[in-house]
């Protein structure tokens, strides 16, 4: 980037719902496991190679989840995320575009899109 | 964006005051004939649609207050567009002084870009006017912010009419328009006419606004808020071809608005009550709209693949030219249906069957009609297109019967009181009268037994 030009691009995350019914298991069927990370690692190279890649993870599926919440002092943990959703949060990327424009762009390519959702949010800008 | 009190006043219509204000009502014309103009080169300036939408509403605020102290400057036109530059620079110093030093350390070069924001405020306004559209109408934005948004910044209404208009608070509409404008900003839609690969999607969306607009007017005929907005979608739909390249869609567009808003008056005159085309009197139908509208449907209908509405303007003129119901091309209009029904919307093949019966082959129709039973379960219009089309084969029993199946779903409203009146014009139901004789006969029976 020119020293002397503003960064103008804006945070977005990609946050991937998708029904992780359907997602094969590494240890019973790796060859399965293989075929649907593929697009993944392909979509993760395209977007390190545009330059937009500020980050992303997949999750461990929702059953691992643990819900913590306070209230008047009192700390409550509860097993799972809070409906019984048919389409559960598995992984985010976070990228930097020029535009909303740009962002959806990429969001289309994200193999989510295809089988699952992507909802694309822009990142807070908090000056401190 | 605040909400702005001073927007009564502005473009009140004159309601809010009973005395003739001549600077007011300057005011609100301009504010009528060039906000937009006036948001759109402000949005590049500012690069932020809350801010551009501020400083144009202030804008017109300081218009009023000026001209009544000092009366009407020569260019009004020009007085607003410097105001509001001036006014915007003044905003974009004061909002950069944080980072002025910088700025300066680093070659001016916000500075700089400052001059080339102001220098061509006036250059691009074609583009600026698309770029605006475009912006308010971008997919991320839920449909009824889009029309809202639409109206009152492409449109110029002000919030107060499009609320009237859209029959809601202005409290409501204008947390819609500050929910939209807090959006554009946050989530950076661009502020830009889609590139080529994206043009046609994005101009569909535009279309489709254009269209719901129009529609919410349609829905009311003899409502002259309604009416306002039938007449802002025909202009957007004018300008959208005058701004547009080549053909886009537009056309097919503002042709079927044309033709359906030129039978205004004789649906009018209904006095809101549904008045079927066949019903209408066609002398009332506008024949300069008409007349507008058949050059659009023939470039419409050149593309390849012809668009939805090019397709509904093509039946719409059909229609329009038919001098009696008598006269209507029926099968044409058939085969046109035939075509728009292949992507599977079955309200769309509901109008399909009744054309197919009305170009004579009535058993097709019907056998139509209830193949979509199932797809259209609770659609009160469905048995209403069985009942209309037995009434026709002179089976009045059939009808009467469809008639009841219909009003067994239909709304509270013009198309319930129009099932009502149909079903009464079958006169007396035979069967009916044979069960009161029944239950007269039972009733001497009872009494004479309890004697």
């Amino acid at each position: 980037m020119n020293p002397i030009e503003e960064d103008h691009t804006m945070n977005y995350i990609f946050l991937l719902y998708g029904d992780e019914a359907n997602d094969p298991d590494p240890q019973a069927d790796p060859e399965a496991f293989a075929a649907m990370m593929a697009p993944w690692e392909e979509y993760t190279r395209a977007l390190t190679e545009a330059g937009v890649m500020r980050g992303g993870d997949a999750l461990q599926p929702s059953t691992t989840a643990t819900v913590v919440t306070r209230r008047d002092g009192r700390v409550l943990h509860t097993d799972g995320p809070f409906a019984a959703s048919k389409e559960q949060l598995g992984g985010y990327y976070l990228v930097a575009c020029d535009n909303l424009d740009e962002a959806l762009k990429w969001a289309a390519k994200c193999p989510a899109a295809a089988d699952g959702r992507v909802e694309v949010r822009p990142i807070a800008e908090m000056e401190f | 964006m605040s909400a702005d009190p001073r927007e009564g006043r502005i473009g009140g219509d004159g309601q809010t005051s009973a005395r003739r204000d001549p600077v007011a009502d300057r005011v609100a014309a301009l504010h009528r004939a060039h906000y937009g103009a006036l948001v759109a080169p402000l949005v590049r300036m500012l690069e932020n649609f809350a801010a551009a939408e501020d400083v144009a509403q202030e804008t017109f605020a300081r218009a009023l207050v000026a001209w009544r102290r000092d009366g009407l400057p020569d260019q009004p036109r020009a007085w607003l567009f410097r105001t509001a530059k001036n006014h915007a620079l003044d905003r974009r110093r004061r909002a950069g002084r944080w980072r002025a030093r910088e700025a300066a350390l680093r070659g001016s070069a916000d500075a700089q870009r400052d001059v080339a924001g102001a220098d061509d405020f006036w250059g691009r306004a074609d583009d600026d006017a698309l770029r605006l559209i475009f912006t308010c109408c971008h997919p991320s934005l839920s449909e009824e912010a889009r029309v809202a948004l639409t109206l009152r910044t492409v449109c110029g209404l002000t919030s107060e009419q499009v609320a009237r208009a859209f029959l809601i608070q202005t409290g409501t509409l204008r947390q819609r328009l500050v929910r939209a404008q807090r959006k554009i900003d946050a989530a950076k839609i661009p502020y830009v006419v889609p590139g080529d690969s994206d043009l046609s999607e994005r101009t569909s969306a535009v279309l489709r606004t254009v269209y719901l607009l129009f529609n919410e007017g349609y829905a009311r005929p003899g409502d002259p808020e309604a009416r306002r907005l039938c007449e802002e979608a025909i202009r957007l739909g004018r300008r959208l071809i005058a701004l547009l390249p080549g053909p886009s869609g537009a056309e097919g567009l503002l042709a079927l608005l044309l033709l359906q808003h030129a039978r205004y008056e004789a649906r009018a005159a209904a006095g809101g009550e549904l008045v079927t085309l066949e019903a209408q009197d066609r002398t009332l139908w506008d024949r300069v709209a008409i007349d507008e509208a058949r050059p659009l449907v023939e470039v419409a209908l050149r593309a390849r693949p012809p668009l939805p509405f090019a397709i509904e303007a093509a039946i719409a003129a059909l229609h329009a030219h038919a001098t009696r119901p008598e006269d209507t091309d029926w099968p044409q209009i058939a085969a046109l249906y035939a075509v728009l029904a292949v992507d599977g919307n079955p309200v769309v093949a509901l109008n399909h069957a009744i054309a197919v019966a009305m170009a004579g082959d009535v058993a097709g129709g019907l056998a139509r009609l209830e193949q979509l039973a199932p797809q259209l379960p609770h659609y009160h219009l469905l048995p209403a297109a069985r009942a209309d089309l037995w009434r026709r084969q002179g089976a009045p029993e059939k009808a009467r019967r469809a008639y009841r199946e219909a009003l067994a779903l239909a709304p509270d409203g013009p198309d319930r009181r129009f099932l009502e009146r149909r079903l009464r014009a079958l006169g007396p139901d035979p069967e009916e009268k044979w069960e009161k004789d029944l239950r007269a006969v039972d009733e001497t029976g009872a009494r004479s037994s309890s004697r």
